[in-house]
């Protein structure tokens, strides 16, 4: 590699890395504690989290309530409220029913509340208060709703900019030192050298595919105003020229789910979202199934039954940007390989940490030093330390 | 003790298997539960235990 090539990418890996590096270390911070949501949720007590086996709320049990009775004993709970989104889950009797008093209100005038699908009583309300939906907050948009996680999906991609100009950068440095050097009893800024080279390089793919898939999850509402413009309008196009359905006339969700089932036959269903939401046309309750396997469950396809009649309109599976925003979910959480990857997942970002730390400190430590020493020293090896 | 320089693929031999591991890990648990699920503790243990055999074996 050329020095003018080494040059170039040095201000590449500066700049990005300088532009992002806050963001970046309160991404770490905040993320560290949302790997292991799950298991905070059960040691503080949530009943919800507790319970691991049951009849599924998803499924056709005869002992399971009516989706209309649950759906009423919601309602009766937060009056004068409508229904927007009601969920189920494939192990439990629990389920969740989230009301808001408009169809199409913001997500932070929603309340989520959860019900036992069996003994069809309240097990809680999902927490808006605590610490770990602060935390939550934080790590998605910094309470500042959809530029806020445009803004952090920015810092993403500058965060993958800096990955791939620090790996191109691992090359000349390392051209004469074996792979896992760490100078430590040298100095200080050679150690650190050496442990931002081996702790960065190691991590360099989980790293990439987490910053990759946090900037695809970032994109998550133009992604379903995407959807919900050209796919779904698609599917109810014979619905586009009339007013929206009122809540009042919404028809049985039992005759509903009932028609709907048969459209992806045998497969549980996730969630319903409600008309006039995000989720659904104006119309319409769309049922989104799960698919059958370990890799399909995650690609929904949405079926789509009239609010009113209970007629069947269309059911097609989700494009391929939604299906990517599906799988991008689990590959930025970690959730979905038990708690070993999750110790792993939390190992991983705390290596982040000392990468996102350890640049700042070689980068602070000779910033006045001219450009050129400073790309020879990354030639060097670290050898050549620039004068002050 | 001055090496003599190494060609871009010597130097990038054991972080593009470290990084393939990973993928292959992380992308495995993604399909199915059980095996895959360890298989995924395996490749992505790899970076970890990598750093602490560094520290064992390469620090001076």
């Amino acid at each position: 590699m050329t020095r003018g090539a080494i040059r170039a990418w040095y201000l590449v890996h500066k700049w990005t890395s300088l532009v992002c590096t806050a963001f970046l270390l309160m991404l770490c911070l905040t993320g560290l504690p949302l790997i292991f949501h799950h298991e905070i949720d059960i040691l503080s007590g949530d009943p919800a989290a507790l319970a691991e086996t049951g009849i599924a709320s998803s499924g056709t049990d005869a002992r399971l309530q009516s989706l209309d009775a649950m759906l009423a004993k919601a309602l009766a709970a937060r009056p004068g409220e409508v229904p927007v989104f009601m969920a189920f889950d494939n192990d439990r009797p629990q389920m969740t029913i989230t009301t808001a008093p408009a169809p199409d209100s913001p997500a932070e005038a929603m309340t989520i509340q959860l019900w036992d699908r069996l003994t069809g009583e309240p097990t809680g309300q999902v927490d808006e208060d605590g610490v770990m939906h602060f935390i939550l907050q934080l790590h998605t948009d910094m309470f500042l709703g959809l530029p806020g996680m445009l803004f952090l999906g920015l810092m993403g991609l500058l965060f993958v900019a800096a990955i791939v100009s620090g790996v191109v950068l691992y090359a000349p440095f390392m051209r004469r030192l074996a792979f896992g050097t760490l100078r430590t009893s040298r100095s200080p800024r050679l150690k650190w050298f050496d442990y931002h080279n081996l702790l960065g390089i190691v991590a360099a793919a989980w790293m990439l595919v987490v910053g990759l898939t946090g900037i695809i999850n970032a994109l998550a509402t133009p992604i379903m105003q995407l959807w919900q413009q050209t796919e779904l309008a698609e599917m109810t196009r014979t619905y586009a020229g009339q007013g929206a359905v009122p809540p009042s006339r919404y028809g049985s969700l039992d005759r509903a789910m009932a028609e709907a089932r048969q459209a992806p036959p045998g497969n549980n269903p996730q969630y319903i979202a409600f008309p006039g939401g995000a989720f659904s046309s104006k119309h319409h309750y769309a049922v989104f199934f799960q698919g059958d396997t370990p890799l399909t469950e995650r690609l929904l396809t949405p079926a789509l039954v009239d609010a009113e009649t209970g007629a069947f309109t269309d059911a097609r599976p989700m494009p391929w940007y939604t299906q990517a925003l599906s799988l991008s979910q689990p590959l930025h959480f970690g959730d979905y390989g038990g708690l070993p990857l999750k110790i792993l997942w939390a190992l991983l970002t705390l290596f982040t940490i000392v990468v996102l730390g350890s640049g700042l400190y070689l980068w602070l430590g000779k910033r006045h030093a001219p450009l050129d020493a400073r790309v020879r020293e990354v030639e060097s090896g670290g050898q050549l330390v620039p004068a002050e | 003790m001055k090496r003599p320089p190494q060609r871009p693929r010597m130097i990038f031999a054991a972080p593009l298997a470290i990084g393939l591991l990973s993928l292959v890990g992380l992308v495995g648990a993604l399909t199915g539960d059980g095996v895959r699920d360890a298989l995924s503790w395996a490749t992505l243990a790899v970076p970890v235990a990598v750093v602490g055999w560094a520290l064992r074996v390469r620090r001076s």
